[in-house]
């Protein structure tokens, strides 16, 4: 691997960031390349990676010197052919990312969530009254993964049918940001029917007339976007909306479970459902790793990334940097966690935070009211993936409030 | 230095330098705004306008028309009003290189959205908007022509810039060539033609009469309404966060969030550049000075809400759901 670097002591390593020890358990290699330096190279891969909050902060907000078009995995789109045609957002650049962005952050903003507020509400309470039928359980399944696949496919409109393909397929496209390891190979066979199952979901015909699907249609009537690019902004949410919530929230759970205090802090207090909820994602960070490729040759804290490159930002890492955060490998509710980059930063922040913050907001709060203690039953199980921090299992006992 | 990327500190509301003005045509001159210790400005996308308050205490909009691909810039150009109520006399007047303005946004009520073919009209200094549109129909390799007309060619800027462009390009000065041919230009709508017109009020009547019975979406137009806005406060204010039992006062050099912060109350923020939307806050009393790129003008003018990592009070006091 030839490079331009002007800087000899470039740290290097060959640590492998997608092998399963590190998938299990992320945490000492983070540190490791924070203590490394502000970049380091991944002799494995041949690709600089940062993991110190100052740099993966930078290259996040300066998307004019890290590109996203050449694919935010490992894969470089110059040279190689991606699975499936690039997301008109993640993997878009201005001036194409900016109509479906504009498009998107309204559908998804604040403002337009406020409908959905009292019935995601209701419907947790629904959920968690359900759940709480017994006193053990798995919160990965039962409500990590339940109430986002209550409320967000109905939110966007979808038929029930074929519902169970979601997480799988963001399963996959997830891996698929990594190396084509045995995660990815895993989940090949079964990649063509997901994406089939989900292309076709992103048609007008398939979406209910209202809902967030079809808010992106009239965009399309109104000439926001095009036609063309319509069933890809579709796409986007049936990618990025499910799987990430999932692991967010049962990140959040896993949290109190292992922090009674800070869960009865959260009984005081349910105001402070959504700083918790980011406070989790900064803490266990969902989404672990992105990718940039260098537009031209990027000088960044002494080292020369040359144009075309690969640079790999450990989110996860820098929302634990100690030069950020002060005892970040706590969870505290006290803690201000406001500019982690859990959801990323700049231009291509997550579209759909607000509505996490809000699917959290729900069910924190639903529980909040209902459950007086909560503890791991029995040791939680991970869930590898390349790009995600997951869980297989998160058996949780709690008692109720009387 | 470290302070500046640490998450937990707040930014303060943003203001830039003027660090270049020129004169680039009669009665035209160009501010270039940088950050005073030379940081990265919040993104924008052609069509986007700022608010920039002037030492004289003046909010006016300007469209946004340098290059987006620097980071570090802006660059606005402003006409010397005839009936000007102060700001753009200012400017030509009194605002110096290395003078401070306040900045709003940016926001954008005016987006380029995809098209093969593009047609754009421009009147006077309703070419400033137009200016970052072109550029990017000319990167993506789309179709396009522009229709420029002025009082007189002395008056028109940026004509040295649009030279570049050879044919595509149709300067049309009022002492030469008469009133702009707009049904050459706009003959019948096309779906795969986007039609974006910025300039004074009497040309954008012209252009919305001519396409009175277009389907919707195809012309797209940016007229900035001089509004009789309250006047922003450069002095401090008091924020009252009610639920909270607070009170606070925000000095001239810290955001409402910084100020919170200090006085222990923590709102959950993001970006803290008005883009994301993470900080929303419910208004309870009081006229929020809004500063954001979310709310459009309807949104802003309900004043039910503000982000406090940007956004101030116009008046005295503002009274918050918190």
């Amino acid at each position: 691997m030839t490079s331009t670097l002007p800087n000899r002591q470039l740290p290097s390593t060959d640590v492998d960031p997608f092998s399963p020890e590190v998938l299990e358990d992320p945490l000492p290699m983070q540190a490791a390349l924070r203590e490394a330096g502000p970049v380091v190279r991944l002799s494995r891969y041949g690709i600089y990676a940062m993991a110190r909050y100052e740099q993966v902060h930078a290259a996040l907000t300066d998307w004019q010197s890290f590109q996203s078009a050449a694919g935010v995995g490992l894969s470089n789109f110059r040279y190689e052919q991606p699975w499936r045609p690039p997301s008109l957002l993640l993997e878009a650049d201005p001036p194409h990312h900016d109509a479906p962005r504009a498009v998107l952050s309204k559908i998804l903003g604040p403002r337009a969530l406020r409908t959905l507020r009292a019935d995601w509400f209701a419907d947790a309470e629904q959920l968690v009254d359900q759940v709480l039928a017994e006193h053990e359980f798995d919160a990965a399944t039962q409500l990590a993964e339940s109430f986002p696949l209550r409320v967000f496919p109905d939110a966007v409109g979808l038929p029930r049918q074929g519902r169970e393909n979601l997480l799988p397929y963001g399963d996959f496209l997830f891996n698929a940001f990594g190396p084509a390891n045995d995660l990815v190979e895993r989940g090949r066979p079964h990649v063509a029917e997901l994406s089939a199952w989900v292309d076709e979901q992103c048609r007008r015909a398939n979406l209910e007339a209202t809902g967030f699907g079809a808010a992106i249609w009239a965009a399309a009537d109104r000439g926001d976007i095009t036609h063309e690019q319509a069933p890809l902004v579709v796409r986007s949410l049936l990618s990025a909306g499910v799987d990430t919530t999932v692991h967010g929230l049962a990140a959040v759970l896993y949290a109190f479970a292992t922090h009674p205090e800070q869960w009865q802090r959260l009984r005081r207090e349910p105001g402070l459902a959504r700083v918790a909820f980011d406070e989790a994602v900064r803490w266990q960070s969902p989404v672990q790793t992105f990718f940039r490729t260098a537009t031209t040759d990027v000088d960044l804290a002494g080292t020369r990334i040359a144009e075309g490159e690969k640079v790999l930002m450990f989110l996860g890492a820098a929302n634990r940097d100690p030069r950020a955060w002060h005892d970040p490998d706590v969870f505290d509710l006290s803690r201000d966690p406001s500019g982690h980059v859990g959801f990323g930063m700049g231009i291509h922040q997550c579209v759909g935070q607000h509505v996490a913050r809000l699917e959290a907001e729900a069910l924190l709060t639903a529980l909040a009211h209902r459950v007086e203690h909560l503890e791991l039953a029995q040791q939680p199980r991970r869930h590898h993936n390349n790009t995600l921090r997951a869980w297989h299992s998160l058996p949780l006992r709690v008692h109720r409030a009387p | 230095m470290a302070m500046e990327s640490t998450p937990a500190g707040a930014a303060t509301a943003i203001e830039l330098r003027v660090a270049a003005r020129t004169e680039v045509a009669d009665g035209v001159v160009t501010l270039t705004l940088q950050h005073p210790r030379g940081k990265r400005l919040p993104d924008w996308a052609p069509g986007a306008h700022v608010d920039l308050t002037l030492p004289c205490g003046l909010t006016r909009q300007y469209s946004l028309c340098g290059n987006r691909w620097d980071a570090y810039t802006y660059r606005v150009g402003v006409l010397r009003e005839a009936d000007s109520r102060g700001g753009s006399a200012f400017i030509h007047d009194e605002l110096t290189e290395g003078a401070r303005v306040a900045l709003g946004g940016p926001r954008n009520n005016f987006a380029l959205v995809p098209s093969p073919r593009y047609v754009f009209i421009a009147g006077g200094i309703g070419i400033t908007p137009l200016l970052p549109m072109i550029a990017q129909a000319e990167m993506v390799g789309a179709d396009w022509r522009l229709l420029y007309g002025g009082r007189c060619r002395a008056s028109m800027a940026f004509l040295d810039e649009l030279h570049a462009y050879g044919d595509k390009v149709t300067v049309a000065p009022q002492d030469e060539d008469g009133l702009l041919d707009l049904s050459a230009w706009l003959p019948a709508p096309r779906q795969d033609t986007k039609v974006y017109c910025c300039g004074p009020g009497p040309l954008l009547d012209a252009v919305e009469r001519r396409c009175a019975d277009w389907p919707a979406g195809l012309l797209r137009t940016e007229r900035f309404l001089a509004k009789d806005q309250t006047p922003v406060r450069s002095e401090a204010f008091e924020v009252e966060l009610r639920r909270s039992g607070v009170s606070l006062t925000v000095p001239p050099d810290q955001s409402v969030l910084q100020a919170m912060n200090t006085a222990g109350v923590h709102v959950l923020s993001s970006c803290r550049q008005g883009l994301c939307g993470t900080c929303e806050t419910t208004v309870l009393a009081g006229e929020p000075d809004h500063r954001d790129s979310i709310l459009d003008d309807e949104e802003r003018a309900h004043g039910d809400c503000l982000f406090p990592c940007v956004s101030r009070s116009c008046t005295d006091r503002l009274v918050l759901d918190l």
